[in-house]
């Protein structure tokens, strides 16, 4: 308890004092799982949209796919980032490993399908009457897209929500792709772990406080817009 | 709603994010040069000194550090396949099996501190006064609690090699634990369960405020601990930053550096954390 306590305090400190490393990992880490969200938005809700609407021999394989990825265990995805990445890898030429974009790679891999299963799931619930209303009203293609993503709005963003908070807890493949270099790399979840095998418990639970603070903080603000567009 | 101009829209705004993630990582290429890989154990980083040493040396030279910890094995096996530029690790046995095959250059002693056996202060399997071989025997004889480190690092390759010389094969008793993790978590889990375990005087000292633990052996002389630094060779492995990997050897065994690392920790724990050694080797290849 008293851990805690202290750790709520050493949070407050910093924040009040604007603790120069602990600002640059949040920015950092701010950074980091945003560009990862809105990569995986780009791959997933298409993926998503085209597995809602279209009807191909193997589409019940590529739907149990994505549903397998929105389970995907953030090491697997390090460990195969790591080895892509790696000098000798692949992708070696790059030289991405040990870099933010590598953490940004392995995450938005870890986001995308969170995002495409669950748009999916939410343009599919959408009234296919509407549906049908809307091309009978002469919609072009396009115009339909997007009169359908207005009306699956909110379960897309709730998408977004759930492909942001799975970048932003994760800490298995950060610290593998990314090294948790200080001053580079390091995002509040692997320090937070650092803190932790150097047993200053005290700052390893401020850094833990503002992750979750920072966490609630956008999560709110686009429930509150999802909650706001979804207003009669 | 203008199709064509949400068309444009959209393709302009997915052009923005191609393009930034172009500039993202032609920035992150561009500065590769510059970067060193430092693979270390992490004892080096728990106990605060590259923290210390890293921004000195960076000043210094302009290159970037890149340190990242693993035990000693990882890193290790990271030179061996070229994905890190230079090493310091602890583990001389090992060490020598890459200096042998060639992947090692530039082979040299930093410094070193000791191993202690660390336990409950009551110490209920009698520790104390025994030499490391002896404890061990006394560890197992009395069933206590070990925590191993379990994680191929430098530190459990010697505590592996004390109990071989103990006669002793502990891996898979009950009262043989692994945790599988760095040294600091691992003296975290020592002192949460009233457990011995193996551990490196600097991290001991470093975190000794948070922990229930004493030192029951030390002194005896299997328990040294030596640091090297080795650059991965160039030779073997084209993509190696040979220059910042050489600089950053020869920064280690600097007089300067090394004088910092008898110093380090003093102010705070009332003991330096490691020796230096550096100059004791002049004149070796």
């Amino acid at each position: 308890m008293n851990v805690i306590w202290e750790g709520l305090l050493a949070a407050v400190r910093m924040l009040i004092s604007l603790d120069p490393e602990v600002l640059e990992i949040t920015w950092r880490t701010i950074q980091v799982s945003v560009t990862a969200t809105i990569i995986s938005i780009a791959i997933g809700i298409p993926i998503g949209t085209v597995l809602a609407l279209t009807r191909f021999p193997s589409r019940g394989f590529w739907v149990s796919l994505v549903n397998f990825g929105m389970g995907l265990p953030p090491v697997v995805v390090g460990l195969v980032t790591w080895l892509m990445l790696a000098r000798y890898g692949p992708l070696g030429m790059l030289g991405l490993l040990y870099t933010p974009t590598a953490i940004v790679v392995a995450q938005s891999i870890i986001a995308s399908p969170i995002v495409a299963g669950f748009s999916m799931a939410a343009i599919q619930s959408v009234n296919p009457k509407l549906l049908l209303q809307i091309r009978s009203m002469g919609a072009t293609r396009f115009q339909f897209l997007l009169l359908l993503l207005w009306e699956a709005r909110l379960g897309i963003l709730s998408a977004v929500i759930a492909g942001f908070g799975g970048v932003i807890s994760e800490v298995g493949a950060s610290m593998m792709v990314g090294g948790n270099i200080r001053g580079y790399t390091r995002v509040l979840t692997t320090a937070t772990v650092l803190e932790v095998s150097k047993g200053n418990l005290e700052l390893a639970t401020a850094l833990s406080i503002i992750l979750l603070a920072l966490t609630f903080v956008i999560v709110s603000l686009l429930s509150l817009w999802q909650q706001r567009k979804s207003a009669p | 709603m203008n199709k064509l101009f949400v068309g444009r829209h959209w393709l302009r705004g997915s052009m923005a994010v191609a393009l930034l993630s172009l500039l993202w990582i032609a920035a992150a290429s561009a500065a590769e040069v510059k970067d060193i890989i430092l693979s270390t154990t992490t004892s080096t980083v728990d106990s605060g000194l590259l923290d210390e040493l890293v921004p000195i040396f960076e000043k210094q030279t302009g290159y970037r550090v890149k340190t990242i910890a693993v035990g000693t094995g990882q890193a290790l096996a990271m030179g061996e396949k070229g994905e890190a530029d230079v090493l310091l690790v602890h583990a001389p046995a090992a060490e020598k099996k890459l200096v042998d095959v060639g992947i090692g250059i530039n082979y040299r002693l930093v410094m070193h501190n000791d191993f202690i056996l660390a336990g409950p202060s009551k110490d209920p399997a009698g520790l104390k006064g025994k030499s490391a071989v002896e404890a061990l025997k006394a560890i197992a004889a009395t069933q206590s609690v070990f925590i191993s480190r379990g994680d191929d690092s430098g530190t459990h390759k010697k505590e592996l090699s004390l109990w071989k010389e103990a006669g002793i094969d502990p891996k898979g008793k009950p009262w043989y634990q692994e945790s599988g993790q760095g040294m600091g978590a691992t003296l975290s889990m020592a002192s949460q369960k009233g457990a011995y375990t193996l551990t490196d005087r600097g991290t001991y000292l470093s975190q000794k405020a948070h922990l229930e633990l004493a030192i029951l052996c030390e002194g005896d002389k299997p328990l040294l601990n030596i640091y090297h630094v080795m650059q991965v060779n160039p030779e073997k492995f084209s993509k190696v930053n040979a220059s910042g990997a050489k600089a950053f050897v020869d920064f280690m065994i600097a007089p300067e550096t090394q004088k910092r690392i008898g110093e380090f920790g003093k102010d705070k724990y009332g003991a330096p954390l490691f020796f230096p050694d550096a100059a004791t080797e002049s004149g070796k290849p």
